[in-house]
């Protein structure tokens, strides 16, 4: 897990003093001062330049120009025949539905929509500074709750849909935010457990921890998916979805645990005297005084860690389960579409892509915010 | 020492006495404990009941039978014939190629693209700050997948690209001219290996010697002595040959050389291109954790900018660098777990057929788990070897 920090774009300060003094209009001025300051950045600039021209005309020839955007029913041999020389966004308008919901019956995949769009404002509230109060937990189980009506149904009129035809994007919302939502608390017992002056509990999540840290998510999903069952009692048969949610929830509550843990060794030691002082028991003064600074420490971190859980969640793609990755590859083992994956991939690719990276500008700016200077 | 009789029974009821928060201490780490046991105790019965019901032995005996597992790409001689235990001992060796080869070229590409970034040339840095943020935000699983379907889109071998001689990228993986490795060829590694060692020692006693007397002594004759002129007469003396062979298609396929199979080359090119991605951002943060007035000193002194980057910053920057590296390093290991996705058979992959073979979970599970348990301490235990040895020295 990374916690970089990222601080506005500062250039090493070799830039020379002289590029202030260069006569010329703005635009000659900022080009002699960016890119062709010295004669090597001259020579790298040009060489870029014509790389980036070659590239960008290679990219539009292969995906405007020469692509397809649609053909009549399957018959993809128009884009068959322009393979390698221009892109088939054919298939998008053909598999979307099935890329974005999977097997959930078609005519109720309106409900599937509302949930993404349900989380995505259940993220946006969240993110709210102004917002993190109490009541953001009632408004949690509410929405969590509201989820659940929709995907499942089977009350208010709505029909009831079996987990086993989930697919898509909301699965992955629903591993990657169930995930966090469960495995935050876990990780901020185990934090805190981890620094406990008991032995014992100490050890137990040093153990937990380093166990789950070092081995491989797959490995974690395997045993959700093949081990699971055989631990459980006779007769008692969990879901596959639930069974890898519960695998997720394990391996993010360790990797939070151990970012919250560094958030807590920074609350400096006179706030704990403070808080004994007082007379407070542990669980009030953790709660009340200790995990609020910490967690405030390590908001940026925290929020990394959310991105690499959410991408990990394709992970389900292994053992299976029907997210938004499975159902991207799943669309494309039709024989008549299958030549044109990488467009598949690129559209599905573009998704992640616009939730990891609202999630690390939302980072950055928070630690701006952190950090003015 | 003596101690008197009294005051080690006083010591002796100091300790029996405890005070109220020891035993609410003493009560909870009973109750956890006991909980985390019964809990254990709990499944474990349950999993020996489960096994016995599905006629399951338990334990490693299924590691000597025949595996029955074809492994299409080993270093190791292998076939299917060979027990499960070669089986995992071909594939820790498949995963560790990928993991260190990927290290290696993820820190200098990653590397690279970090000081890219921190470049004063505007469009540089642009171009690597799009490369970061566009790997970092997607998935590497879809990153891999994605290569791996390029790869299969790569013309047949017959009409192979051919970007330099000798070199051939087909659906059929990365071609690339070898040297056959025989015996001598060893020795000469092995060698050159030994004289670089010995250049290590000798290099850290003259500059001993330098900081002693502060004259400058040359290193290069030594160097050239150790690592060229030594390897050589081994080479010579042991007549090994180093006639480069040129793959060369023949009928459908080629012969010679040495073969990037697709799958394996898909996930080097993935989890290369995915881990520089978050190298670069470390060495990034890492450089501009230097103070500026390192580099206005550098520079009053008149030296040259790569040598106040290789000499001044680097060196204070690596203190920096060295611990969030050492997460990326296992991230990557960890990763190439993802193997089993386009069908390299690592360990992870290989655990996993024998467990669909075999039915013994627990066992296939445990194994994967002890593999990476055990490189994940290694790579940890070297890079905190490393980070002590660099770790500034305070008087």
């Amino acid at each position: 897990m990374t916690s970089i920090t990222d601080a506005p774009q500062n250039p090493l300060p070799f830039k020379s003093a002289r590029s202030r003094k260069i006569p010329g209009g703005r635009v000659i001025r900022w080009l002699r001062a960016n890119l062709f300051a010295s004669v090597t950045s001259s020579v790298i600039s040009v060489l870029l330049i014509a790389l980036l021209a070659k590239a960008f005309v290679s990219l539009v020839q292969w995906g405007y120009w020469n692509a397809i955007w649609s053909v009549p029913g399957d018959q993809t041999g128009a884009c068959r025949s322009i393979r390698g020389l221009g892109a088939c966004w054919a298939v998008l308008p053909e598999k979307y539905r099935f890329i974005l919901f999977g097997t959930y019956p078609f005519s109720e995949q309106w409900r599937p929509a509302l949930v993404c769009l349900t989380f995505i404002a259940l993220f946006y509230v969240s993110s709210r500074r102004s917002w993190w109060r109490k009541e953001l937990v009632a408004v949690w189980a509410a929405a969590l709750a509201l989820i659940g009506v929709l995907m499942w149904g089977g009350i208010a009129g709505l029909t009831y849909v079996s987990q086993d035809r989930w697919g898509g994007l909301p699965v992955t919302l629903i591993l990657a935010t169930f995930g966090l939502a469960f495995g935050f608390p876990l990780g901020i017992v185990v934090a805190l457990g981890r620094r406990s002056k008991l032995p014992a509990i100490r050890s137990l999540c040093v153990l937990y921890v380093e166990l789950i840290r070092g081995v491989p998510l797959i490995s974690l999903l395997f045993m959700a998916s093949v081990m699971f069952p055989l631990f459980m009692p006779d007769g008692v048969n969990i879901d596959k979805l639930l069974r890898a949610q519960i695998a997720f929830v394990l391996y993010a509550g360790a990797y939070l645990a151990e970012v919250i843990r560094g958030g807590l060794q920074a609350v400096p030691r006179g706030q704990h005297d403070a808080a004994d002082a007082l007379g407070l028991s542990y669980w009030k003064k953790n709660g009340l005084i200790i995990l609020p600074q910490a967690i405030r420490h390590v908001i940026p971190p925290l929020v990394n860690t959310f991105i690499a859980f959410f991408k990990d969640t394709s992970l389900v793609l292994i053992i299976g389960i029907f997210d938004l990755l499975t159902t991207a590859k799943t669309s494309i083992i039709d024989p008549a579409w299958q030549p044109f994956s990488v467009e598949v991939y690129i559209f599905v690719g573009l998704i992640y892509f616009v939730f990891c990276f609202a999630m690390s500008r939302y980072s950055r700016r928070l630690e701006a915010q952190a950090h003015p200077n | 020492m003596t101690t008197s009789t009294p005051e080690l029974r006083r010591r002796r009821q100091l300790r029996f006495s405890l005070n109220r928060q020891q035993i609410i201490g003493l009560l909870w780490q009973v109750a956890v404990v006991g909980i985390a046991v019964a809990i254990v105790a709990f499944l474990w019965s349950n999993a020996l009941h489960n096994l016995s019901v599905r006629r399951i032995s338990t334990g490693f005996a299924f590691l000597g039978r025949e595996a029955g597992m074809p492994i299409a790409d080993t270093w190791l001689a292998y076939s299917p014939r060979d027990p499960y235990a070669r089986a995992f001992i071909v594939g820790i060796i498949n995963t560790l190629r990928v993991a260190v080869i990927g290290i290696v070229l993820a820190t200098v590409i990653g590397t690279l693209i970090g000081i890219a970034r921190l470049s004063s040339n505007w469009l540089l840095s642009r171009l690597a700050a799009v490369y970061v943020e566009l790997l970092r935000d997607i998935p590497l699983l879809l990153q891999l997948l994605f290569w791996y379907v390029l790869m299969q889109g790569l013309p047949a071998a017959r009409a192979a690209w051919k970007p330099i001689e000798g070199v051939f990228l087909s659906n059929r993986g990365l071609i690339l001219p070898s040297v056959p490795i025989a015996e001598a060829n060893l020795w000469v590694i092995a060698a050159v290996v030994a004289g670089l060692i010995a250049l290590y020692v000798l290099r850290r006693q003259l500059m001993a010697r330098q900081m002693a007397d502060g004259k400058v002594r040359r290193l290069w004759p030594y160097a050239l002595a150790l690592v060229v002129g030594f390897p050589a007469l081994v080479s010579f003396g042991l007549g090994a040959s180093w006639t480069v062979t040129m793959p060369e298609l023949r009928g459908f396929n080629f012969v010679g050389g040495l073969t990037l199979a697709p799958e394996y080359f898909a996930l080097l090119i993935a989890l290369v291109t995915y881990t520089s991605a978050f190298v670069a951002e470390i060495v990034r943060s890492g450089i501009q954790a230097v103070p500026r007035g390192q580099w206005d000193a550098a520079n009053a002194l008149g030296l040259r900018r790569s040598f106040v980057l290789q000499r001044i910053v680097l060196p204070q920057a690596l203190r920096v660098i060295i611990p969030p590296m050492t997460s990326q390093y296992l991230n990557l290991t960890k990763n190439s777990s993802l193997a089993v996705a386009v069908g390299y058979q690592d360990v992870v992959s290989i655990a996993n057929t024998t467990l669909n073979q075999t039915g013994q979970a627990i066992e296939a599970i445990a194994l994967i788990m002890m593999v990476f348990l055990t490189i994940s301490l290694g790579i940890s235990l070297f890079m905190n070897w490393y980070n002590a040895r660099i770790a500034l020295v305070e008087r």
